[in-house]
């Protein structure tokens, strides 16, 4: 019926989830109160949301080249997140950036 | 006389060669020498730059390090996804339930592979991102999003001790 299969839904799903994550990111990048809780926001948030998306793909796409470099790209986004996430906190602290507690006001 | 490990370094570089550039029948790709050739020409070039980054040499019982790891991925999958619906939470919440604090811990870990692992699955983990690390003194500075999230490194040390049974340093194999 309409053409959709159970390897549609499947990946319909992983990629809802991504979504879902990915907005959840968002808005914590908007609402939280400082850098460093920002980057928790952004630093956990895109993983998953990527790699849920990505999943997503390959799971539509089958099994084929495509997607074994797709799940290259996941390896490497594991890899490369928390290293970039740690590296921009790292830049942050040795500046100086003083971090937020609790009962202050925003920045 | 061509050390072990260049080979091996050549073997893995063509071999991702292969797989980007999808020159192999199986897996719907389709043959093709000069693709072949070429990539055997990047791959040599590629190993002469990189040849002492990929495997140095330095560690022992690889292959019973490499098990380990594989049976540790799951677990650390499995709480990135907590991690998530953590943070989800926190920012989805009305009220907002955070309360920072900077945390610092020794660990007994001293390898480049496993303070790199500790040092990313903290970050991936529930509530915690890894600021510095001493490799000296096995020593990490951690910002934790709550004191909850904090207590789980200080307290339980689940984490240390499952890196640590992973590459067999001291302190692991409770």
């Amino acid at each position: 019926m309409f053409g959709i299969g159970v390897t549609d839904i499947i990946s319909i799903i992983f990629m809802a989830g991504g979504v879902f994550f990915m907005v959840a990111g968002a808005v914590g990048l908007l609402r939280l109160p400082d850098f460093y809780t920002r980057l928790h926001a952004t630093g956990k948030c895109d993983t998953l949301g990527e790699v849920l998306m990505i999943t997503g793909c390959m799971i539509f796409q089958g099994w084929s080249f495509v997607s074994v470099k797709l799940f290259f790209l996941i390896f490497f986004i594991f890899m490369a997140n928390p290293v970039g996430t740690h590296a921009i906190m790292k830049a942050a602290y040795y500046t100086g950036l003083k971090p937020w507690k609790k009962g202050e006001g925003r920045r | 006389m061509i050390k072990r490990s260049t080979v091996a370094v050549f073997i893995v570089m063509f071999a991702f060669w292969v797989l980007l550039s999808a020159c192999i029948k199986p897996l719907q790709g389709h043959y093709d020498h000069i693709r072949i050739v070429v990539g055997m020409i990047c791959a040599a070039i590629t190993t002469s730059v990189s040849r002492d980054l990929l495997i140095t040499g330095k560690e022992n019982m690889t292959l019973r390090k490499t098990f380990r790891l594989l049976l540790y991925i799951p677990w650390e999958l499995w709480q990135i996804v907590l991690a998530n619906f953590d943070v989800a939470y926190r920012v989805l919440h009305p009220k907002m339930p955070i309360d920072p604090c900077i945390i610092e811990f020794d660990t007994t870990l001293r390898s480049d592979f496993a303070l790199t692992t500790l040092a990313n699955s903290i970050t991936l983990t529930p509530g915690t991102i890894t600021i510095d690390v001493e490799p000296e003194r096995g020593r990490f500075l951690v910002h934790a999003i709550a004191s909850k999230a904090a207590d789980a490194l200080l307290v339980d040390q689940t984490m240390q001790n499952k890196v640590a049974h992973v590459y067999m340093e001291e302190g692991g194999g409770e």
